[in-house]
């Protein structure tokens, strides 16, 4: 038993000094396109480490959102850059060492505050555990997402339209090079489609029990949609207008329009208990709907036009 | 020194580490992987932080709340780099100039 607790006990302090030295490598790195790579490794890494602090839900967001989108967001918007300066100034070593001594200062005063906390905190978990049965899941963090603290997940699809609204407002920035796809990607494609379609459905079923839920499945969804984007397939032109304006407040309007029902029964946010699972259900499936399109579309960078309307 | 005070120093690092890449560096996409950099490191003294309680349950909260936060992440990621890309174009290099041009 002792030796177990000590090999678990080394491979957290190698996983935190993995996790500062890959941050550190990313950030000095002076080739754009290495550090981002070493982000995607950084994002998995974390992954690890959440699943380390009893927290699998989040683990798959981050593996999903952290490391997977993110990576491929700053991987298009490198390519778009006009010129691949990879060997841009950095700083001047010199004059940084008030900087640096002010940062370690503010890093041990935190530190000491961490220190300093008391051993043990209640926190809400007795509380939630036991007030789960009449939310209508089995997951806690599903249960806090969507029934008792309804609000931050509303506004949280109010902030991905407005990051979307945000890039649309912004133009056709760049002209994407299209590039016909090759044979490996193509294949590729065709295979991973529809098991990621088949992992974001699992996720989004077992949200109700175990880990999982709407924005995972979201985020399945939406790398699917990235990768069909990046295979060549005219997403852009089957999803737009009215039809894609729909999918993408489906999630926030159930939201709304389901607040408004039980408004006058419950309270604002809240459900009934007896069809709670149903309600989260539902909601579920138009938040998944609503997030996978939406993370699509900010990886797109554009607002789509029909096809024949298409500019250029 | 228990697994949570472990991954909460790790987050303290992380977010000091981020800071300093943020005020140091001048590149845009630079400043955004910092900015995600610290991002993480909150997060993670976040949830490390909720594993010293000692009841059975973990407490849900704040993994909603992380999980509610990677979302907005990604989505603000998105919103700075067509931002970055746009001054770019405008700029030619993906820096802020210190100099107001005339």
């Amino acid at each position: 038993m002792e030796k177990v607790t000590l090999l678990v006990m080394l491979f957290d302090v190698l996983l935190g000094l993995g996790l500062l030295w890959l941050a550190w490598q990313l950030l000095e790195s002076r080739d754009l396109f290495k550090a981002i790579v070493l982000f995607v490794a950084f994002g998995l890494l974390m992954a690890l480490a959440w699943v380390r602090l009893d927290a699998p839900d989040v683990a798959l967001a981050e593996a999903a959102i952290g490391a997977g989108l993110t990576g491929a967001l700053l991987m298009a918007a490198l390519a778009k850059l006009p010129s691949r300066d990879t060997s841009e100034s950095l700083a001047d070593e010199k004059g940084y060492w008030l900087l640096r001594l002010t940062l370690l200062l503010v890093a041990v005063g935190l530190g000491s505050v961490v220190l300093s906390l008391p051993e043990s905190a209640p926190g809400l978990g007795a509380e939630i555990a036991s007030n789960l049965a009449s939310s209508g899941v089995n997951n806690p963090v599903t249960a806090v997402l969507l029934n008792f603290r309804g609000y931050d997940t509303l506004l949280e699809l109010m902030v991905l339209l407005l990051a979307l609204l945000g890039v649309w407002s912004l133009g056709r920035s760049a002209p994407t090079r299209e590039k016909p796809a090759g044979q490996v990607l193509t294949t590729l494609v065709q295979f991973l489609t529809p098991l990621l379609i088949l992992v974001a459905a699992y996720l989004l079923w077992a949200g109700a029990d175990a880990p999982g839920g709407a924005f995972q499945a979201g985020a399945v969804l939406a790398a699917a949609m990235v990768l069909l984007l990046l295979a060549g397939w005219p997403l852009q032109h089957l999803l737009s207008g009215w039809a894609l304006r729909l999918v993408l407040v489906a999630g926030p309007a159930t939201f709304v329009a389901l607040a408004g029902l039980t408004l006058l029964d419950v309270g604002l946010l809240a459900y009934p208990p007896q069809h709670a699972g149903k309600l989260i259900f539902i909601l579920e499936v138009a938040a998944t709907f609503s997030i996978a399109v939406t993370l699509a579309a900010l990886f797109l960078g554009y607002r789509p036009r029909a096809s024949n309307k298409e500019s250029g | 020194m228990s697994t949570a005070l472990l991954y909460a120093l790790v987050g303290i690092g992380l977010f000091s580490l981020g800071l300093y890449a943020l005020i140091v560096h001048a590149h845009l996409l630079r400043k955004i992987l910092a900015i995600n950099v610290m991002g993480s490191g909150v997060f993670l003294l976040l949830i490390a932080l909720t594993k010293r309680s000692v009841t059975s349950f973990p407490d849900a909260v704040p993994h909603a709340m992380v999980i509610t936060g990677i979302v907005v992440t990604v989505a603000a990621t998105a919103l700075a780099l067509t931002l970055m890309v746009r001054v770019a174009i405008e700029n030619r290099c993906a820096e802020l100039s210190d100099q107001s041009e005339e």
